[in-house]
């Protein structure tokens, strides 16, 4: 835990040098690219820009295969498979972000606060977060969004409330140690209120490590959205989901391949670029690759 | 602390643990739109009068304060009454007893296969690392961690529909006891998926353990002594990356249950993961209820047999 300490790093000014370093390695590179693209077109169906309507019907063009007109083919009813991936990407993405923002926040300021204040509080949330480690993540995620009416913002929550003790226990390690470390006790003889000593001293430290996890829960948001959807309980429809169409898909696959092949990459090709940027950026945070200065 | 030996206190924690598991899972099926009684009549709950429907109320005990509901229910699954399927009339118990056993053996074929395989890619990533054995290893990680079990599943069905005309899944579920065969066949495809997925975790924790003890002392005394780089690789340096990788697999079996919900679904596989989703999907919340604790019960009783299994193959946690 001491190259913690001793990366204590004034974030504003190495963030410029973190962007270039994930750039530069080639897996911070591939990464970047795979899901820079995906937002790209996620961000163009959202805006309406693409030349077909997602939920457009065409049933003269049914399960067309790719061609210049319909990239990646139609569907049983016509419809640009595409822009229906272009905005199940959308939803997902949507989705997986406003759950990680969630579970960020809150799994962080408990983790830190339990940590940093210890005894009764660090007891309770840690019993807390037991309790939410003890179901298996996809079904906690199941139960919870079968609990509520359905609509986009309670499967955020519900895959919120999964996600949000990884970011606990993430944020308590370090904390756990940073107290005891000189610079932070320091403060304290200082005179220096616990809330100041928390943002300026002690959240700038794990930073770093928080960042590499919302990267990784990102990608695992996806998935979980995707298998909701395909249960039945996530993006609900006529909006196009990424893992709905996979399920429509598994009567088309044999006659129409594409109706599985081209939501199932956007999928993958999202995870693995997350899990790549991820990747890179621990490598790019990490003191032992080459220094932070 | 009334618990000092380390074992009785992770035991009480895991109790502890269960008590929340418990109580989250009254909350949660509290939240549901529409009480029990909405849920057995459906939209004729609406023409009830409003002594009709205290009267049912009362005798869904609707009307006791929610502690008092919620210690009946612990009560009785204690017990082991968990409640019965408001369509069928089986009782939980029976449907989970006929139910675990399969999702089980599920899981025990995917971690054998996920084992197998994220170990052996393992192994073949760090006896060179950085080479492009690593590089195909890393990818075969990569692959197992970004695509979903439903994906993998989907298409692979698809597949051996098309090409092969193999699908030992349309038919009914055999039992292991009636027609072994099939039964295995039957259980097959969703192992590979489940366990496809296992690999890549497994794979990953192993290759960062096995290059830590590549570098140990230990093991170049045994190079130096002259024992061959394939006694070497499997009685020296696998045995002390055990820890780290038994941690994982421990760890991924919230992983196996949950994919069982997708898998078993997909194969039609009659385990406790399709029991959940089919109660959900028709609304029988007392077997959603009680069928998610059990799967929560068995999940934190694996984790404690994970712990319990540190004792067995490393000394030092024996010693401390």
């Amino acid at each position: 835990m001491t190259t913690l300490v001793a990366t204590g790093l004034p974030a504003a000014a190495t963030r410029r040098g973190l962007l270039r370093r994930t750039l530069a390695s080639r897996s911070g590179a591939v990464g970047a690219v795979l899901v820079g693209v995906i937002v790209l077109a996620a961000l163009a169906a959202a805006l309406g820009l693409l030349p077909h309507d997602p939920l457009a019907q065409a049933p003269a063009d049914r399960l067309s295969g790719p061609s210049g007109a319909h990239w990646f083919g139609t569907d049983q009813f016509g419809r640009d498979v595409f822009a229906r991936s272009a905005a199940g990407a959308a939803a997902s993405l949507l989705i997986a972000v406003v759950a990680v923002a969630i579970a960020t926040v809150a799994g962080t300021t408990a983790g830190v606060a339990a940590a940093f204040f210890g005894g009764w509080s660090d007891r309770s949330v840690l019993g807390v977060t037991n309790v939410l480690f003890a179901f298996p993540p996809l079904l906690l995620a199941l139960a919870l969004a079968s609990a509520f009416t359905r609509t986009w913002l309670t499967v955020a929550i519900a895959i919120a409330v999964v996600y949000t003790p990884i970011f606990v226990r993430v944020a308590r390690g370090p904390v756990l140690s940073l107290r005891e470390a000189d610079f932070v006790r320091a403060t304290t003889v200082l005179g220096f209120s616990p809330l100041r000593t928390l943002a300026r001293h002690v959240l700038p430290n794990i930073a770093p490590i928080v960042i590499v996890q919302i990267t990784l829960s990102l990608s695992w948001a996806v998935l979980t959205e995707a298998s909701l959807s395909f249960l039945g309980l996530g993006t609900p429809p006529p909006a196009p989901s990424l893992g709905a169409m996979v399920l429509e898909a598994r009567v088309l696959a044999t006659v129409a391949w594409w109706t599985m092949a081209a939501p199932g990459a956007v999928i993958v090709a999202l995870v693995v670029g997350l899990n790549l940027l991820g990747d890179g950026l621990r490598d790019a945070l990490d003191p032992r690759n080459g220094g932070t200065r | 602390m009334i618990a000092r030996h380390p074992l009785l206190r992770r035991l009480l924690e895991a109790l502890l643990t269960l008590l929340g598991v418990a109580v989250l899972v009254f909350v949660m099926l509290r939240a549901i739109p529409g009480d029990q009684v909405t849920a057995t009549l459906g939209t004729e709950a609406a023409a009830l009068t409003p002594a009709q429907r205290a009267a049912l109320e009362a005798y869904y005990g609707l009307d006791q304060p929610l502690p008092v509901q919620f210690l009946s229910w612990l009560g009785a699954v204690v017990t082991g009454n968990l409640g019965a399927s408001q369509r069928t009339g089986q009782s939980v118990l029976e449907m989970t007893a006929a139910a675990l056993p399969v999702t089980l053996e599920l899981a025990v074929l995917s971690l054998v296969i996920g084992l197998v395989l994220g170990v052996a890619a393992a192994m073949l990533s760090a006896s060179r690392p950085n080479s492009a054995r690593d590089a195909a290893g890393q990818a075969v990680g990569l692959a197992g961690l970004s695509v979903p079990a439903f994906l993998l599943g989907s298409a692979l069905l698809a597949l051996s529909a098309r090409f092969a005309g193999y699908n030992p899944n349309a038919e009914r579920f055999a039992s292991l006891t009636t027609d072994p065969g099939l039964h295995l066949q039957q259980l097959l495809m969703p192992a590979v998926v489940l366990g496809f997925g296992l690999a890549a975790p497994i794979m990953r924790t192993a290759r960062s353990a096995l290059l830590e003890v590549r570098s140990q002392d230990y093991v170049r005394t045994a190079r130096g002594k002259g024992v061959g780089p394939r006694r070497l690789a499997l009685r020296h340096v696998l045995p002390g990356a055990l820890v780290p990788i038994v941690t994982m697999t421990g760890l991924q079996f919230g992983y196996l249950l949950g994919g069982a919900v997708v898998v078993e679904q997909i194969f039609s596989v009659p385990g406790i993961g399709r029991q959940v989703l089919l109660g959900i999907q028709q609304k029988e919340y007392a077997v959603v209820q009680s069928t998610v604790l059990v799967i929560a019960l068995t999940f934190v009783l694996v984790n404690l047999a994970t712990d319990l299994l540190y004792r067995v193959i490393d000394p030092r946690v024996r010693a401390s």
